[in-house]
């Protein structure tokens, strides 16, 4: 029971914050059609950022202007690469995004080095919220979960409420409609994909100390986010959040079972062969390719995605 | 009497909520050359992704020569000897001439995936792509790159794939849409040519190519034919009269 | 060749002739080059440039030929490596020099194979979400890799010997780097010729139409999923020979072959050398191998030019470096390069001076961060071979100033050049119709 809840907690966060990430990618495929590669490097931007406004300042006054520094960079690099870039079509701007990754890894190389930088959370977030069974909740993870709900509301705040917003999810179904409309298209995909950008940053922040921040991040994140979209159903942003949820679970719940593939047979009555190395493995080993796996078995059984529309 | 080349039977097609296409019947008789005309918004271009399988059916059925095929991929009721051309020209822009209508051929004369076999030593694809260039006057383009064409050109390199594999029911979408009156005449008269013992559907605006060409014409009105006729019959018919509201079918 | 056969411009007979001789000439290039330069060194960048060049190629098949951008193409190569070093190992003394020879040969089995399995998978869509699957996959097995090191030896990857047995094959026991080098060239060649065989039959064909335009290819009679399938398959059985040849090459195999960065990079060459002509990618496999040694040897932020060379490249010539040449020759053809020449020769001066500056703030910026750390800039250090101080402004005022002064330079010329560019290619066109 306790492992359960705790699990499910830890999924939850871990769920809420790839949703962070996976939303602004959906919005910012919907509208533009690009698949932004480089969205988990704004992410380790975002957490670097941080880290570095830490240093000078302390955790707070990062939280709010890192992402908006990161949405920053992103609308520049909307406006002054990816614009040109779409005029070469999809793959280019594919490919683009494939070199920014590139470069901003080799970047945050160049700027904080190679090995994880002391991002921490802050003393007043260090400790714990409560216990449950003999288990500590931390804080920080509820502090997380705060901040992804918040984000979450305001989100959907923005997009029913407000005029851009409607305007966005018109475009989320009829893209084409938005310009036939006459509005200023470019510059809502500026805003979008800062918007997006800002998003992933702001989860840079408050995951980039709750996990580490490192050069490696945002490869490590970012396909898994690419799964998350893919489960989800490209574009949809129920989806998104639905396939979040899930892989955020099933990884919390994976790494704290430590039993066998043999095990978990045994459990339904089957023994497996003794030796092979296949067998001997526990669910925690495989932890890092079940995401990969529960995507081969959603393509091959449904390959719109958990709630797709689009046939792509 | 043999089957028909189409036959539709309660065909029907909704998106959503909207219902587009609402209970079709047609024969259409094989050598026939069946024009569907319609106001805009009648679901003509819906029929023939239908028949095509370009979209799915929601309801009703299609035989191709006596045979359903609905559910059918477009790749397979292409084998089955159906082609058609689209409404916005659809062809390989970066391959030349020769080589959009040669892939064109490929399936029909039986080289399907090969991998082992030289395009250049296949002399019946080759021949086959060069008559065809022939007949739709491109000869003298043969290597010109498809996407750098004009737009008659490109038109008529639509027919030419379509009909360049032999089908004997071929279906053409707005084959003159945008050409000059000149432009117009020499389609009318290409498609006449390549088209000829060959079941022929087609959708067209034009008034003077539907009524030169087609042996019987059915008029689509919000989903439904509400006639299929001899031209001269739909000419004074009045229920198509009115659903054009009053615009002469005597010429454009 | 390549994106559409048939440019036009010259009769078949003269075309054919004129493919053997360039053929032909590579060939003899690539054997002559070690007599030329005798250094161990270049031995080694030549053997790594011909496995690149195959790889590469196979990769094209994918991106340039059928249109699919794929983010895990190492997977075939790697594991291509793995089997080659496994069936190396397993042969042992019974073993000799023919069947090591061969040994690429299982290699591309294994990648055939891979692509079977995982192809089936991946191909099942095309566009942004076979990108974005081909990713997972790769990270699927990039994960495996870690989880069985009994086959792919953990962190310390799987090691061999090329040199099984006492005997040779017509005096070659593959055991001198010059001997993999003439085996490479071999394979290299082989691999090259049958490749663009591979785009004159009628899958290779169509996989072109699917890539142009799946639609119509679907309405020609042709199931593009089948296409991609049987391409993808293609492709692994080529960039599993070319893992064949690394694993003889180097004699160890890393889970690093068939790796994210792996993929990236393979992709990165294909792409810079240009993915719409055939001969595209073997420009970016060799440039790019040597780019990373040479510059690679000068400077740590190798990586980083290579990103904004990269980024340059899809923003200013998506075609690559091949259509850049390619748009010469017919400017050549059409005489009117000697009017582009002036203006060329006139621009690469205030961009040598941009690249200069800009070259210049990064080199201080990675050697005042990248340092020994605070104190790095209190002692003079060197950068791009001079004593500076770090902490003074001169040095980065000045590599500020000459950046902007390339940079107002190319603005002003780079903009006549685009005006002179403009009027030669309505020439050109002009000339055409």
């Amino acid at each position: 029971m306790e492992f359960v809840v705790m699990s499910m907690l830890n999924g939850i966060t871990y769920g809420l914050l790839l949703f962070m990430l996976s939303s602004g990618l959906t919005l910012i495929f919907s509208m533009m059609g690009i698949l932004n590669f480089a969205h988990a490097s704004f992410y380790m931007l975002g957490a670097y950022f941080a880290y570095q406004i830490s240093t000078w300042t302390g955790f707070w006054p990062g939280l709010l202007v890192a992402p908006l520094l990161v949405g920053a960079v992103g609308a520049l690099v909307e406006r002054y690469g990816l614009r040109r870039a779409h005029k070469f079509g999809h793959v280019a701007e594919l490919l683009f995004t494939f070199g920014l990754a590139f470069l901003i890894e080799e970047v945050v190389h160049l700027v904080w080095g190679k090995v994880a930088v002391d991002y921490r959370i802050p003393l007043e977030l260090d400790g714990t919220l409560f216990s449950l069974f003999e288990t500590d909740f931390p804080i920080y993870k509820g502090f997380m979960m705060l901040v992804s709900v918040g984000m979450l509301l305001a989100l959907y705040a923005l997009l029913t409420r407000t005029r851009i917003g409607l305007i966005i999810q018109a475009a989320l179904t009829k893209p084409e409609m938005v310009e036939a409309l006459g509005h200023n298209v470019p510059r809502i995909f500026m805003l979008v994909f800062g918007g997006g950008t800002a998003l992933a940053g702001l989860a840079g922040v408050i995951g980039g100390n709750a996990f580490v921040t490192e050069p490696g991040m945002a490869a490590a994140v970012g396909s898994i986010v690419f799964v998350v979209v893919v489960v989800g159903g490209l574009g949809s942003l129920a989806g998104a959040f639905v396939a979040s949820l899930l892989i955020g679970c099933i990884q919390s719940f994976s790494i704290a079972l430590s039993i066998s593939i043999t095990d978990v047979f045994a459990l339904v009555g089957i023994a497996l062969p003794e030796g092979s190395q296949v067998a001997r493995l526990t669910i925690t080993q495989l932890a890092p390719i079940l995401p990969y796996l529960l995507m081969v078995a959603i393509l091959v059984f449904r390959p719109r995605g958990l709630m797709g529309s689009r046939e792509s | 009497m043999s089957a028909p080349a189409i036959r539709l039977a309660g065909l029907k097609k909704s998106f959503g909520a909207s219902e587009i296409i609402r209970g079709v019947d047609l024969d259409i008789q094989p050598g026939e050359r069946h024009a569907i005309i319609g106001p805009n918004g009648a679901g003509k271009s819906t029929l023939f992704h239908l028949i095509s399988a370009r979209l799915p059916v929601s309801e009703g059925a299609i035989e191709l020569k006596g045979e359903n095929v609905v559910g059918l991929k477009p790749f397979e009721i292409n084998r089955k000897g159906l082609s058609r051309s689209f409404q916005i020209t659809n062809i390989f822009h970066n391959l030349s001439v020769f080589e959009n209508l040669r892939c064109a051929v490929l399936w029909s004369l039986g080289y399907r995936y090969s991998f082992w076999q030289r395009l250049a030593g296949l002399a019946d694809a080759r021949l086959r792509a060069e008559a065809v260039m022939e007949d739709i006057g491109l000869a003298r383009r043969r290597d010109t790159p498809a996407g750098i064409l004009s737009y008659a050109e490109q038109r008529a390199l639509e027919i030419g794939i379509t009909i360049a594999s032999g089908a004997d029911v071929i279906l053409l979408d707005e084959p003159t849409a945008g050409m000059s009156n000149n432009e117009t005449e020499e389609a009318v008269a290409l498609i006449r040519r390549v088209t000829e013992g060959k079941t022929l559907v087609m959708v067209e605006h034009d008034m003077g190519v539907v009524f030169g060409l087609a042996d019987r014409i059915s008029v689509l009105v919000y989903g439904r034919i509400i006639a299929t006729d001899v031209p001269a019959a739909i000419r004074c018919n009045a229920a198509v009269q009115e659903a054009y509201l009053g615009t002469s079918l005597n010429h454009d | 060749m390549g994106r559409g056969p048939g440019g036009g411009l010259m009769t078949d007979m003269v075309f054919r002739r004129g493919r053997l001789l360039l053929w032909g000439g590579c060939l003899a290039a690539a054997l002559a080059l070690p007599l030329v330069f005798k250094g161990g060194f270049v031995i080694s960048l030549l053997c790594q440039m011909g496995i690149m060049v195959v790889f590469a190629l196979s990769y094209n098949m994918l991106l340039g030929q059928t249109g699919l951008l794929s983010f895990g193409h190492a997977v075939y190569y790697g594991l291509g490596a793995f089997v080659s070093m496994h069936v190396l190992n397993l042969l042992g003394k019974d073993g000799g020099p023919l069947a090591v020879a061969l040994l690429p040969l299982a290699g591309g089995l294994a990648g055939l194979l891979a692509g079977v399995v995982l192809g089936y998978v991946t191909t099942k869509k095309a566009g942004t979400t076979f990108a974005m699957i081909s990713l997972g996959i790769g990270e699927l097995v990039a994960a495996c890799a870690l989880m069985f090191p009994g086959f792919f030896g953990g962190e310390g990857g799987v090691s061999g010997n090329r040199v099984v047995g006492k005997d040779n094959l017509l005096g070659f026991t593959w055991g001198p780097q010059i001997e993999m080098y003439w085996l490479i060239v071999a394979w290299a060649f082989l691999a090259t010729v049958a490749m663009f065989a591979l785009t004159q039959t009628p899958l290779g064909r169509m996989a072109n139409a699917v890539r142009d335009n799946p639609e119509r290819a679907e309405f020609v009679g042709y199931d593009t999923q089948r296409v991609r399938y049987l391409m993808l398959i293609l492709s692994g059985f080529f960039a599993g020979i070319a893992g064949g040849l690394t694993a003889l090459n180097y004699e160890i195999v890393t889970s690093e072959t068939l790796n994210a960065h792996t993929s990236g990079v393979v992709l990165l060459m294909t792409f810079v050398g240009g993915i719409g002509l055939f001969y595209g990618p073997v420009i970016g496999a060799i440039l790019i191998s040597v780019m990373q040694i040479v510059i690679g040897g000068m400077t740590h932020a190798w990586l980083l030019y290579f990103g904004l060379f990269f980024l340059f490249m899809v923003l200013m010539a998506p075609g690559g470096i091949a259509s850049v040449l390619a748009m010469q020759r017919t400017l050549w053809q059409a005489r009117l390069l000697g009017r582009m020449l002036p203006h060329y020769l006139a621009t690469a001066i205030p961009l040598l001076v941009l690249l200069a500056g800009l070259v210049g703030l990064v080199e201080l910026a990675y050697a005042l961060l990248a340092g020994e750390g605070a104190t790095a800039g209190d002692a003079a250090s060197r950068v791009l071979g001079m004593d500076l101080y770090l902490r003074s402004p001169v040095p980065w005022a000045a590599a500020l100033a000459v950046s902007a002064a390339g940079a107002a330079g190319l603005y002003w010329i780079g903009g006549r050049m685009k005006k002179a560019w403009h009027q030669t290619l309505s020439t050109l066109q002009g000339d055409k119709a």
